[in-house]
Parts: C-alpha cells; structure tokens; sequence
C-alpha cells in the first residue's frame, strides 16, 4: 500500500501533505499532554518496532505469506495519537533511507496508513468492546474486526486517490498523466485483495497478539486507557444545551440568503453559471438525495410554493442581484425549512451525544475494572 | 514442495532484515565516497534533488522525463555511483511493477482512445455484464503514451530519491530535516527511531534464529502463525520496557522534554552555485515541458 512517487498528481500529493501537517500538530499536542516528556522515547521505539513488524512474513494457508502493518495494534498499546505520530515516523524512515513509498507521496502514505488506519483501527476496537474488561474475549475480538476495518479503510482511501488520478489529471490527447485507470477499475482491483487476503492476515495477527500480550504482559494493554481515564475531565451536559439552543436561534438566518451555498451548486446552476454540465459531475448527480431534500418536508415541496421555480432551498430566487427577495415564497417555505432545521439539529446532537455516551460508559467501566 | 516453503517463511524473514541491515552499511559507505553530492551542504541537496522531484511530478512529455532521467544518471556519475548499480538498484523493482500495473491501460477495453494497432477485430460490440468491450481489442495510442510517462516519471522520481538516500549520511540528513521547520522533537524522534530500527531488527533476527535452530522438521503455518505472533508481542513488550528505560536515561542525563541539537552545517559557494543549477536546470525543463503543449 506504500504509493510510490509518480502515481499521483502534485495537487492530490500536495494537499494530502496539507491535511497531515495540522494532524501531526493536533496528534502531538494530544500525546504531549497524556503523556508528558515520555513521548519522545516511547513514540520513537513504537516506530521502530512498527517498521520491524512490517518485514516480518506471515505464512498463510496455501504455502505462500504475506505482511502485517500493525498500526492498530501499535495505536491499542500506546493510543491512536502516538500512533499516528510513530507509524509517521516508520514511514518516513522507510521513504528516506529504504525507498519504500515516494516521498512527495509521504503525505498520501501518511494519511491512509498512519491517520486513517490507526483512527479507524483503534476506534472501531473501542466501539466493539464496549465496556468489555481486558481479559475477555470480547475484546480479542474487537482488536482483530478493529484491525481489518482500520487497513481496509486505508486501502480504501489508497483506490480513490488512484482511482482520482485517472479521472481528473489527464492530458489534452486523452492520455493518462499519472495512475491510469479510474474509480471503477482501482476501487475494486484494490479492494478484492485486501478485503480477501491482507486484511484478514492484519485482523488474524493482530488478534493472535493481543491474545500473547493478554497471557504474558495484560499491563500493557491497558497502560494506554489508563493513562488516558486519568487525563480525561467528567462529561458535562450543560455547554451542550446552551450551545443548542444558540445554534435554534440562528436556524432562521438561512433564509435570508438568496442563492445557494458556495460550492454546493446543483448541476442547474453549473449551466448556469458556465454554460456546460461536466460529463462527470452529471453522471454522479442525483446518486443521493436526503432524506429531507432540499431541507424542505418530502410532502410540503408541492405546498410550499406553487407555480414557482424555487431554488435548492425551497425560497424563491430573487430576479436579479438588486430586487428584495419574494417574500411570499419565503413565509410559505419558512415552516418547512424551520421544521427541517430542527430536525437535523436534534438528529446530529443526539448521535454526537450517544457516541460521547458510549465513549465515557466504557471509561468508566474501565477504571471500575 | 510443502516443507521447504514451511520452512521459508522464517528464513525469508531473517533473509530480509540481513538484507535491510547490509544495504543501510553500504549505503553508509557510499555516502562516505568523495564525489559532487556527498559534498554538496545536506540541507542544499535536499532542497535541490526535492526541487527535480517536484520538477518530476509536473512535467507531462515522455521525452522531458527522459531528459531529467538524465540529468539523475549524470548526477550519479559524478557522485561516484557506479551507472550499472544504480540502475540495477533504481529499475528493479518499482518502476518495473509501474509497468505490470499500467499494461492493462494500454488497450482499448479498459481506457479509451484512438486504436493504433488492432489486435483482434471483433465484428461487433461484445458486452460482459454491463461493461462493454467495444467492437475490437487494440493497443491504443493514449494508452501506450500514459503507460511509458507513468513508468518513466516513477523512474526519475525513484532515481532522484535514491540519489539522495545513498549521498547522505543518515544524521546529516536527519538534520537537514529543520530547514523543512520539521519541529526538534519530531527530528529527535526520527534519529532515535532510526537507531532503534537496527536494535530492534537484530533482536528479531536472534528470536528467528534462535527458533530456526531449535527445530527438528518443519512446522505446521498454524504453529507459524502462533510464533510469528508471540514474537511481535513479545518485541513489543521488549520495546515498551526498552522505551522506559531510555526515558529514564535521559531524564538522568538532563533531558526535560526539549531537545538540543549541534548545527555543524556550514554552506560554501559551490553549494548555493549547484542549488542555483539545479533551478535554473528545472525552470528551463518544465519552460520547455509546458511550450511543447
């Protein structure tokens, strides 16, 4: 999964880079305050056992082997955060001295296989223990699932910037300036080894040495959580319902605005604006309409505004820059659109608070056992 | 057939982490051989050979990406790398499998474009599921230009990485890492990563050594599977206490958390006389690049 250089446009390299060096930041100011001045020693030596791990062949039914990365095991034992810092650093070892993986690609590398896989690795073990303790087998289960999930999203991300490539960076004759080939044939020539063969080899290693680590040395499997349950402050509602209702009222501040957002335009108004829909863009529009669609109630659309083009948000469209806005078609869209605001406000702020829930029950339960 | 593959699986993997430490001695060795970059300031050469990479990711004409492969065999020769090992060290693997990967590309059936030679006329659209194969298989012209500017930009760009990876001595280059505003204690982090590397490796290989020559027959994968297994875990733990105690040893030697680092770099004309080359070089390739179209 190591992308070399070449494959990918400096745009796509270039703004991967940009995502991970803010990351980078947040992930070693959120090691520097659970661990202190250990984090230098401690995140360089599970670096070094990451990259030594990665040449390690594991046999495989049928006489042949394959590799483990083992970034969500590492991110189990020292944290997602250290994680993201140490399996950095194996891979910017592996870049500069072994060749392995480019380097303008570091920051591609970087994001699927030292941020998305440890993130999604470590998070999905904690979702599927629960508050399981350290010695069940619930959470030997949770490390392995956590361990396919967090290399198959890795490999996941790996296909789409590939895929991307062949898409959008093409030059003028038709030919293809980097990786060649599109989503459609990189997502699944991608996908079908590593959903089949290399995830489970991640998911099975990693299950078989949690499984060592539980009989032999069970404190280091739990030295991270406890570090972080000692770190972490009580969990307080109150911010979160003044917050709430800030956020209810300024729901109507929407309909103030005439056109749609920037950025979001439908394919009506690229024509608009430009003149031609992009054969692409047009082939994926309409792939998903909400299930409020343009935050409007599915059975008010017809009621709202009669005999009226509205725009994506139900309001009526101003003529032109300088006329005040239809208030007609604003008061008849207005319960409508209210309605969907709120809606959409509870739904997020409930799941926001069941996750927040879930994380803080199974702490609690961790520093109990 | 069974039995020495069962058996390989260990040996490959003390095959590897031999192979790993000899390449990092001669890399060490080739580092230390007088020739144009390894006298080149570190920090000026990594600027120069990341502004040619960067130069290698923009350019889009097979035959400019041909020129800067070059200019990298150039900067090889005069660095005192023989071409033959270079070669050897850059083609044998990466490119090459940028070549297996982008040969499907070529024909007509999985990207589009004008057929230069067709290969097999089909007579009429031929459709599997709801993907059509067209009327005719052939290699097309798009294809065969993507695919060679794929692999030759892979080349150049693994060419020029691994000029910088054999010219510089590991620590110089460690250090050069500041002028990116790499903070000090990812710097840090990075040398003592490296350090641990070879410790940790050579910990491994007398784990696998000590289990090979224990051995009477071959054992099952599943047995395999359990000792590769234990033993990450049991470097794991060796790590973990390890880290302690080299946290311990620090903090006894004064270390509070900030790192200090020696900056022994010292820039000479001839340094700033190559960076400027090597941007006058990439301005005029990628100049010419973009006026050929």
């Amino acid at each position: 999964m190591h992308i070399p250089d070449g494959y990918l446009s400096p745009q796509t390299a270039g703004g991967l880079w940009a995502f991970m060096v803010p990351a980078w930041y947040w992930a070693g100011h959120k090691v520097k305050s659970a661990l202190s001045a250990r984090q230098a020693p401690l995140v360089a030596i599970g670096a070094a056992f990451t990259f030594v791990i990665m040449m390690f062949n594991v046999p495989l039914p049928g006489g042949t082997s394959g590799h483990a990365v083992g970034g969500t095991l590492v991110a189990i034992v020292i944290g997602p955060w250290a994680a993201v810092i140490a399996i950095s650093v194996a891979l910017v070892i592996q870049a500069l001295f072994f060749g392995d993986g480019g380097i303008l690609a570091l920051g591609a590398n970087c994001f699927n296989m030292a941020f998305a896989l440890p993130v999604a690795g470590y998070f999905t073990y904690r979702l599927l223990s629960g508050g399981a303790g350290a010695a069940s087998a619930r959470r030997l289960i949770a490390a392995g699932i956590g361990a396919y999930v967090g290399l198959n999203v890795a490999a996941l991300l790996a296909a789409v910037e590939f895929g991307l490539q062949g898409e959008l960076f093409v030059a003028a004759d038709g030919s293809a300036l980097y990786s060649p080939y599109g989503l459609s044939a990189a997502i699944p020539a991608m996908m079908g080894p590593h959903l089949l063969v290399v995830g489970l080899i991640e998911g099975v290693m990693t299950s078989l040495v949690y499984a060592f680590l539980r009989k032999t040395d069970p404190s280091l499997l739990v030295n991270y959580s406890a570090v972080k349950v000692a770190a972490a402050g009580s969990f307080r509602l109150k911010p979160l319902i003044i917050g709430l209702v800030l956020l209810l009222v300024c729901v109507p501040l929407g309909l103030l605005a005439t056109g749609p957002a920037w950025g979001e335009w439908g394919t009506q108004d690229i024509r608009g604006e430009i003149g031609y829909v992009p054969p692409g863009m047009e082939r994926f529009s309409g792939i998903w309409s909400g299930l409020l669609p343009d935050y409007s109630l599915p059975e008010s659309n017809d009621a709202a505004v009669p005999d009226t083009a509205t725009d994506d948000y139900g309001v009526v469209p101003a003529a032109g820059p300088d006329e005040p806005v239809s208030l007609d078609g604003v008061r008849d869209a207005t319960p409508a659109y209210l309605v969907s605001g709120v809606i959409g406000l509870l739904v997020a702020s409930g799941l926001a608070l069941m996750a927040v829930r879930l994380i803080t029950r199974s702490r609690k339960r961790e520093t109990v056992g | 057939m069974g039995r020495s593959r069962r058996e390989s699986t260990i040996q490959r993997t003390l095959a590897g982490i031999s192979h790993a430490v000899r390449e990092t001695v001669f890399t060490e060795q080739i580092a230390g051989r007088p020739g144009l970059l390894q006298e080149t300031d570190a920090r000026i050469k990594t600027v120069g050979l990341l502004e040619l990479l960067l130069l290698a990711a923009l350019l889009r004409h097979w035959y400019v990406l041909v020129a800067l492969y070059a200019v990298a065999l150039g900067l090889a020769v005069v660095s005192n790398i023989t071409v033959k090992f270079f070669i050897k060290r850059v083609w044998l693997f990466i490119p090459l499998f940028a070549g297996i990967i982008a040969l499907p590309s070529i024909f007509n059936i999985f990207r589009a474009g004008d057929p230069f030679w067709t290969i097999w006329d089909f007579g009429q659209e031929v459709t599997i599921g709801s993907w059509s194969l067209g009327t005719s298989l052939a290699i097309t012209y798009q294809g065969v230009k993507g695919a060679a500017v794929l692999v030759l930009r892979v080349a150049a760009s693994v060419s020029l990485a691994v000029l910088l990876a054999l010219t510089t001595k590991w620590s110089d280059l460690l250090k050069a890492l500041r002028v990116f505003f790499v903070p000090r204690t990812f710097v840090l982090i990075l040398s003592m990563t490296y350090r641990y590397v070879f410790l940790l490796l050579s910990m491994a290989g007398d784990m696998f050594t000590a289990r090979t020559s224990r051995m009477v027959g071959p054992a099952s994968p599943r047995e395999d599977r359990r000792f590769v297994a234990s033993s990450m875990g049991t470097l794991l733990g060796k790590s973990h206490t390890l880290s302690n105690e080299v946290y311990t040893a620090m903090v006894s030697r004064g270390y509070n958390g900030e790192p200090m680092t020696l900056h022994r770099f010292r820039t000479a004309w001839p340094d700033w006389a190559w960076l400027a080359g090597v941007t006058l070089l990439s301005a005029a390739l990628l100049g010419g690049d973009r006026l050929l179209g």
